[in-house]
């Protein structure tokens, strides 16, 4: 990997961040008049109330440099974004966007990197099975009959549960994780509270991404099968185990990890639907307020991190993929 | 290809298609689902009749009886004439943006994979990542700044989104069709670049072409449904979405009402559980390494 490489992979990190960050500047700008005054009138034509709006109103030109000229208040805006400062929420003023996101962060965070990892690991090797030769045939007859569960949506999943296992049954907290924060638990029982509330919501992602999973490292599998060096680990009479993690699944799982990766980049989006469905805490029921409330301020926060957090994944992934498979030579290229 | 044939102008287009297809037993099964869904949708209306849409026509939340087989909602509307109204303009989102989306995608698909170059580099680099940001996310902002009046603006804006997918895997294709035998026959005989890639190309890309559309439906409808369960879909239209946006949104399931939301639930698992189907079997016939192990 050549220094040149890794310049070329930082500017394109770069280039997208600052391709966010100017989208931003255009929307904001398509209305007519002073942007933020702007959204404070419909939000309060639209019957809601906007505390000290004046006061955001001079705050937000004074953050974003409005009375200054054109290209200086790009260049501000573009600097404070790149500095994750977002200025106050409309509808929360004067707590900044910063503080809401951070608060709801690691809800979304701890949510997804936990099913997004369990789907990614149960739905590999299950496909991997899918393809494999040896595989029972119990297996084979109930793992498609289980991607046809997981081609029904998640969200659908998620009502599926709430009503059987929440309402149903009573087994778990129908109103997700909200209730935590004021029921003011220490230590292990918060812990456990949040396992509890967490559970369906995370089953339902797990259900609804599994399908996805085993359909790619079926093909994937699929691809290696048949190859010589399968076919001279069983002439060594190596164990059938050894052959299908050592030799098909490692050399079949590379595309996957790469899917993983982007899939890890995108979780700070939230799944929403979810997260509304089950008034979990997190980045995408946030968001879903932020849009009802008009709070346009949170939602640049918002798509702007997710935009980040996108990049940053493609930019590790370029960089690691040719520590990973040797084969991979972009020097030329 | 077929017996005889030269391999230099053998292809693999409707001919293979015409003979495995219909013995695929999840084709069979996927197709009834769907075509049955679209049954309901066409004939209901005419047999149930409108009179329960109006609200307040057939008394308010009663669960399913012989009057009403699904029940009825809080507004007294009936949920079984509400699902039938509902099933036409559900699929008509569906058709259209997988259409849209799958249109943009087969030609910068072919473009992409054909021409190379520059049009290449940028085509592929845009789909790569348009396809890691998760799309109902952008959806939710775009409807939110859009406010989608109709079913067919939110099908645009949901087709506009949905060419990546398509592009990736047609370019896929392209590309190892560009270097057969009937495509340097046909430049050589002095087709231009446009009459090779949709006179030559696509017609062999056919079965990919449908598979690609039909989970593009598949997908416009999870994402149109999504929309309107958080409550960011045009509300003028009655849609299988609508009645569940409608069912969430006034505590259906807290208040037990599984009528309610129940029918528009099912309506959904078999459609998307059908669409499901035909899309493995056309995968299978896609992909003749998969049908191989499938056999084993």
């Amino acid at each position: 990997m050549s220094a040149s490489y890794v310049f070329r992979r930082l500017t394109v990190f770069v280039v997208i961040v600052w391709a966010a960050a100017s989208i931003n500047f255009v929307i904001l700008r398509l209305a007519p008049g002073d942007p933020v005054a702007g959204i404070l009138v419909r939000i309060e034509q639209q019957g809601g109330s906007v505390v000290g709006s004046d006061e955001i109103i001079r705050s937000y030109r004074a953050t974003f440099g409005l009375d200054e000229p054109f290209v200086v208040q790009y260049a501000k805006f573009v600097a404070n974004f790149a500095r994750f400062d977002f200025g106050p929420s409309l509808s929360n003023y004067p707590t900044p966007v910063n503080a809401i996101i951070g608060a709801a962060l690691p809800w979304t965070i701890g949510l997804l990197t936990v099913s997004t990892m369990i789907a990614f690991g149960l739905g590999t090797f299950l496909g991997a099975l899918l393809a494999w030769r040896g595989t029972p045939a119990i297996l084979r007859t109930t793992l498609p009959l289980l991607m046809l569960v997981a081609a029904v949506p998640y969200y659908l999943l998620a009502i599926l549960l709430l009503a059987v296992f929440a309402f149903g049954l009573h087994l778990f907290p129908a109103a997700g994780t909200a209730p935590i924060g004021g029921l003011g638990a220490t230590g292990l029982t918060r812990v456990g509270e949040i396992l509890r509330s967490s559970f369906l919501p995370a089953v339902s992602l797990i259900l609804g991404g599994l399908g996805g999973w085993m359909l790619g490292m079926r093909g994937l599998m699929v691809g290696v099968l048949g190859s010589d060096y399968l076919m001279l680990a069983e002439a060594k009479g190596l164990s059938t185990r050894r052959i299908l993690f050592r030799y098909a699944i490692r050399n079949a799982i590379l595309p996957q990890i790469t899917v993983l990766a982007l899939a890890l980049g995108s979780i700070v989006s939230g799944a929403v639907l979810v997260e509304v469905i089950f008034s979990y805490p997190g980045l995408g029921s946030t968001l879903y307020q932020a849009i009802q409330n008009n709070d346009y301020t949170l939602i640049q926060g918002i798509t702007f991190l997710l935009v980040v957090a996108v990049g940053v994944a493609i930019l590790i992934l370029d960089l690691a993929y040719p520590l990973l498979d040797p084969r991979i030579r972009y020097d030329q290229g | 290809m077929t017996r005889g044939e030269h391999p230099w102008t053998a292809r693999r287009g409707w001919g293979a298609a015409r003979r495995v297809l219909p013995r695929d037993s999840r084709l069979r099964t996927g197709v009834a689902i769907v075509v049955g869904l679209l049954v309901l949708g066409s004939v209901g209306p005419s047999l149930v009749g409108p009179a329960g849409l109006s609200l307040g026509a057939a008394g308010y939340s009663q669960p399913p009886s012989a009057a009403h087989p699904f029940g009825t909602d809080p507004t007294g509307r009936d949920v079984l004439t509400l699902l039938v109204y509902g099933t036409i303009p559900t699929l008509t989102i569906g058709v259209l943006a997988g259409g849209i989306g799958t249109g943009i995608g087969v030609i910068l698909g072919l473009l992409s994979g054909y021409v190379r170059g520059p049009v290449d580099t940028v085509i592929k680099g845009v789909a790569d990542v348009a396809v890691t940001i998760p799309t109902l996310m952008i959806l939710v902002v775009l409807t939110a700044l859009v406010k989608t009046q109709s079913i067919a603006l939110m099908a645009i804006i949901i087709g506009l989104l949905a060419w990546p997918y398509s592009a990736r895997a047609i370019r896929a294709q392209t590309l190892t069709l560009r270097e057969r035998g009937f495509v340097t026959i046909a430049v050589l005989s002095g087709r231009n670049a446009f009459e090779v890639m949709f006179l030559e190309i696509l017609p062999n890309l056919l079965p990919y072409v449908m598979a690609s559309l039909v989970g593009a439906v598949s997908g416009a409808i999870v994402a149109a449904v999504g929309l309107q369960l958080l409550g960011l879909g045009p509300i003028t239209t009655p849609t299988i979405g609508l009645m569940l946006q409608y069912a969430f949104q006034y505590g259906a399931v807290t208040r037990g009402m599984w009528w309610w939301w129940g029918p528009p639930t099912l309506f959904l698992v078999l459609l998307f559980g059908g669409l499901f189907l035909i899309s493995v079997a056309l995968d299978a016939f896609s992909n003749p390494r998969l049908r191989r192990v499938e056999a084993a």
